[in-house]
Formats: C-alpha cells, sequence, structure tokens
C-alpha cells in the first residue's frame, strides 16, 4: 500500500526534505540536519508538520464517564480550555495508545490526539467499549482527515506567532488551548509539544494547512525559524525524556514502568486497567524505566540493544541518541527494578561489545523557566509540555 | 547534488581510495555522508589489522543509522585518522580531505581494477537516485 502524505508532501520537497515512511505516512526526516534542527528549536524555533497524528472528538453529556472510564487521568479536573496527558489502557494496565485530552471552552467537547501508529487500533478500541455501554450519550468523531496540525517549537515561538493572531498567547498557560484565528485562519492554538520547550500545537481545516505553514515560516524566518523532521523531534523528545509510543510504552509496558504513575489518578473511581495496575503498585513494577549516558565511546545505543549488569542481561534500551544539547550519548531503558537508581553503572550491547553507562536522573534537559504569571497558573507542571 | 571528485576511486556502498604509491588513503564519499547525515560515532581498524576488499572494517555511525565501512582494496591498516574519530563531524564537512579515514598498504593492487572511476561512480549514483 502506498504511504499516505500530508498536504505539505510538495513543500517539504522544495524545502529539500528527506523522507521515512512512518507507521504508513511518507514524512520528512531531516531538511538541513538533525542536529541543526535540534538546535533551532532549543535556542530559536522549529516549524513541524505533524498531519499524521490522529484527532477524535468526544462529545455527548456522557463524554466525562466515558472518558473517565477509559483514561487514567482526572478529565473531571479539566477546565474548559485545558488539556491533559493520558493514556487508553487495556485491562492488563499494558497501553493501548498515549494521548491528550484537550477540554474545549465551547460545544462541551473533548478533543483527542493520537498517535498515527495508533489511531484505527484507539478508534476500535472507543467504538467498542461505547457499543458495551448504550446507555451512555456519547458520540465519538474521527477528524483526522480534515484536521492539519503544526508544531511551532521554542524560545522564540510565542513572539512569532503573536504577530499573526489577536489572541494573548502569553495568557495562554502551558496546556491551555484555545479557539483563534492564526493569519486569517480558524486555529485551535494548544500551548503545549513533544520538544522539552515552550511552544505551540495549531489544529486548523486541513485544507489552509499550506498557507499556515507558509505564513509561520514567512513570519519567523526572520528569527531563524526552521522547517524541522522527525529526526530533531525524536532526539528532542529524548532529551526530554517524554515517552514514545511503541518505544517506552506499548502493550506489554505500563505507565508504572514507564515512571508515568503521575498519569494515574487513583482517586478518581473505576477505569480500564485500574485492577492490574493497582496490584503492580502493591508488589512493586518489576521493570523500571531509567535513563543513562555512556561514559565510553561506543555508538549509538539504538532501540532493543540489551543492557547488561555484570554480563547478564538485565533490560534493553527502548530509546537512544546522540544528544546535541549534551553533547553526550545518551538513552533510556526498561530494566529489571532491581538494578534501577540513580549513579549505578549498566552495559549496553552496542554491536557485541558491553559500553559502560550510568544511570542519570530524567529529564536528560529540561528548559530554564521564568517564573510568571502564567507558569504559576499551569497544570501541574508535568514536564509533558 | 553530491560531489564526485576525478582522480579517485569508489566502490557501491560508498567508499573513496586516492592511491599515493602502495598506500590507498580511504574515505567515505560525499554522498555517503550526506545520506547518513549529521555524523556521530566512528569505529576505524586498529594500525596492524589486516583488511580484505569488500569485507567490513569498521562502522560509521550518524544520529539516524548506523552503517559498515567496508574495505575498497585489501591490505594492512598502516594508519587509522584518530581526528575523525575524536570529531567525526569531520565526515560531514571534509570528506574527501580532512576526514580520510584510514591508509591501508595494498597487497593487491591489482583489486583497484575493480573499482570505479569518477566518472563511473557518478552514473552508478544517478541510478541510485532513480531507483530511489
Amino acid at each position: 500500500m502506498a504511504p499516505q502524505v500530508t498536504p505539505l508532501y510538495e513543500r517539504h520537497r522544495a524545502l529539500g526534505a528527506r523522507f521515512i515512511e512512518f507507521h504508513g505516512w511518507l514524512m520528512p526526516v531531516q531538511y538541513r540536519g538533525i542536529v541543526s534542527e535540534h538546535i533551532a528549536v532549543r535556542t530559536r524555533a522549529g516549524l513541524f508538520d505533524l498531519g499524521h497524528m490522529g484527532q477524535i472528538v468526544v462529545r455527548g453529556a456522557d463524554a466525562v464517564p466515558f472518558l473517565q472510564y477509559l483514561t487514567p487521568n482526572d478529565v473531571a479536573r479539566l477546565r474548559p480550555g485545558t488539556a491533559q496527558y493520558s493514556m487508553f489502557l487495556y485491562p492488563s494496565g499494558g497501553v493501548v495508545d498515549d494521548i491528550i485530552v484537550y477540554y474545549l471552552a465551547e460545544g462541551n467537547e473533548y478533543f483527542v490526539v493520537v498517535n498515527a501508529a495508533n489511531r484505527t487500533k484507539d478508534l476500535e478500541w472507543l467504538r467498542e467499549h461505547r457499543a458495551r455501554h448504550q446507555a451512555w450519550n456519547v458520540e465519538i468523531e474521527d477528524v483526522s482527515d480534515r484536521t492539519g496540525m503544526l508544531a511551532l517549537q521554542g524560545p522564540l515561538a510565542e513572539s512569532i506567532l503573536q504577530r499573526l493572531t489577536t489572541q494573548d498567547l502569553a495568557a495562554l498557560a502551558p496546556f491551555a488551548i484555545a479557539r483563534a484565528e492564526v493569519a486569517g485562519t480558524a486555529t485551535l492554538i494548544a500551548r503545549t509539544g513533544y520538544t522539552g520547550e515552550d511552544g505551540f500545537e495549531l489544529y486548523c481545516p486541513i485544507e489552509r494547512t499550506v498557507e499556515l505553514w507558509d505564513t509561520l515560516l514567512e513570519t519567523g524566518e526572520a528569527e531563524g525559524l526552521v522547517p524541522v523532521g522527525l529526526g530533531a523531534r525524536d532526539t528532542l523528545r529524548i532529551e526530554a525524556a517524554l515517552p514514545l509510543y511503541g518505544n517506552e510504552l506499548g502493550p506489554d509496558i505500563t505507565p508504572l514502568e514507564a515512571g508515568l504513575e503521575w498519569v494515574v489518578r487513583w482517586d478518581k473511581g473505576d477505569f480500564v486497567g485500574r485492577e492490574s495496575l493497582a496490584r503492580q503498585r502493591e508488589e512493586g513494577p518489576p521493570r523500571r524505566l531509567v535513563g543513562f549516558v555512556l561514559t565510553e565511546r561506543g555508538g549509538i545505543p539504538r532501540t532493543g540493544y540489551p543492557v547488561q549488569v555484570e554480563g547478564q542481561i538485565i533490560g534493553a534500551v527502548t530509546s537512544g541518541t546522540s544528544s546535541p544539547t549534551l553533547e553526550k550519548t545518551i538513552g533510556m531503558a526498561l530494566i529489571d527494578r532491581r538494578f534501577a537508581g540513580i549513579g549505578r553503572p549498566l552495559a549496553v550491547v552496542i554491536r557485541e561489545r558491553p559500553v559502560a553507562a550510568v544511570q542519570v536522573k530524567l529529564p536528560f534537559y529540561r528548559r530554564a523557566r521564568r517564573r510568571s504569571v502564567t507558569d504559576s497558573a499551569s497544570e501541574g507542571g508535568n514536564g509533558h509540555g | 547534488m553530491a560531489e564526485v571528485r576525478d582522480g579517485l576511486r569508489y566502490t557501491r556502498t560508498h567508499e573513496w581510495v586516492r592511491v599515493e604509491g602502495d598506500i590507498a588513503v580511504v574515505g567515505v564519499t560525499d554522498f555517503a555522508q550526506s545520506e547518513l547525515g549529521d555524523i556521530t560515532y566512528l569505529e576505524l581498524p586498529a594500525v596492524g589489522t589486516v583488511v580484505r576488499q569488500g569485507e567490513s572494517m569498521g562502522v560509521i555511525e550518524s544520529v539516524k543509522a548506523a552503517s559498515d565501512i567496508y574495505a575498497p582494496v585489501s591490505g594492512d591498516v598502516v594508519e587509522a585518522n584518530q581526528a575523525v574519530v575524536e570529531t567525526p563531524e569531520l565526515v560531514n564537512k571534509s570528506p574527501y580531505d580532512d576526514a580520510w579515514l584510514v591508509k591501508i598498504k595494498m597487497s593487491a593492487p591489482e583489486e583497484l581494477e575493480r573499482l570505479m572511476d569518477a566518472e563511473a561512480y557518478r552514473k552508478f549514483l544517478a541510478e541510485t537516485a532513480a531507483i530511489a
């Protein structure tokens, strides 16, 4: 089957992008180079085409109990115009998908953003549970095919975007979302992202995506805004220790193992997966996601490489890269919890050679935050913005 | 368009060879570095290693991927470029000059005949691009 492309495909080609196939989508992996794009996002701003991601609207009088039942975070805590990181879980406690749930101020709608790889599976999951609860007044609509999604990320993102909208961006807290026009296009502006920097994710009618992309690039050009591909998106999110479904999360990995227990609101009542998670919490999760830095040269620790202590395999790498910001080789690994601990050694087997590493605190990178009104008003400050 | 330098010999795995008497100076091509992107790691054979034409003698790794470096000719490694091991991004900046990788004292110089000249390599790249 030929891969899908977003409306920006020709733009990416004209910008000299190299492409990769990513879960059925042909997406730009890099334009000028992963490292330079990464540094642009950390120091200036970067623009991402995220047209491959899925968007599902959940609405109706029983939208809240429905989402409460299907996600471990507490949907009832969302005020209109705010968002939370959450998941869909299997009864086993393993992860169906990790998601962002936005509560839109108008229309009493929940706007759920899901991974491209999981869109079909998520929809089936939601519809299956919807079918089992006929009494619930809930409507589920997949709006992915008519929604364009861009991310504008980096310390200059706010000043660039502010020139194109009357929405007061300084008043838009992390994890807030507002409906506003951006350069004449009706857009949902969310202060969320996947880079560890300040920034925005923008949702617009799909037919307006190219115009919005062009306008943003043009507006930010003088400040050093560049297009950024999936390559740097990955290195940025690894530095910020943001999980990627299929690497740090999956059907066989629970949020407790992935160090994401903060997503689970034990006090909110029943939800799919709760029983298994409660048991695992009682017993202690068998594995733990840890961060590490290589202490000798030996290559890049790639996904699936074995992790050893004293010659015994204790786990595997989930993600690794050469960190442009830290200028170190970093990674995350899911290991037997008995070996987990900051400062403790391990070895990553790269091309059959154990390469020495030491466990470090996650995230590897945390941006310097200015204390401001918007920061103190933010939801939780969980590092997933 | 990737630079292909006249006067060098090339492999189908994108190594180049500059012949200096019985020594083959070896590197990877501009096309190879551009395909790999930002190079972050190199593993080169130690001085004294005996390498055989077409066999892996090292590793070159970028943020994107790792690939083998193949010996373009057989012989003894007489020098390995430590500067490029210390600063792998040299491969991106100067693939034909500063980022030479190893020098091999050739044991079978006639093997050079099996390598492409610049013109043949250009044609090979054009065909590769047409497939991709």
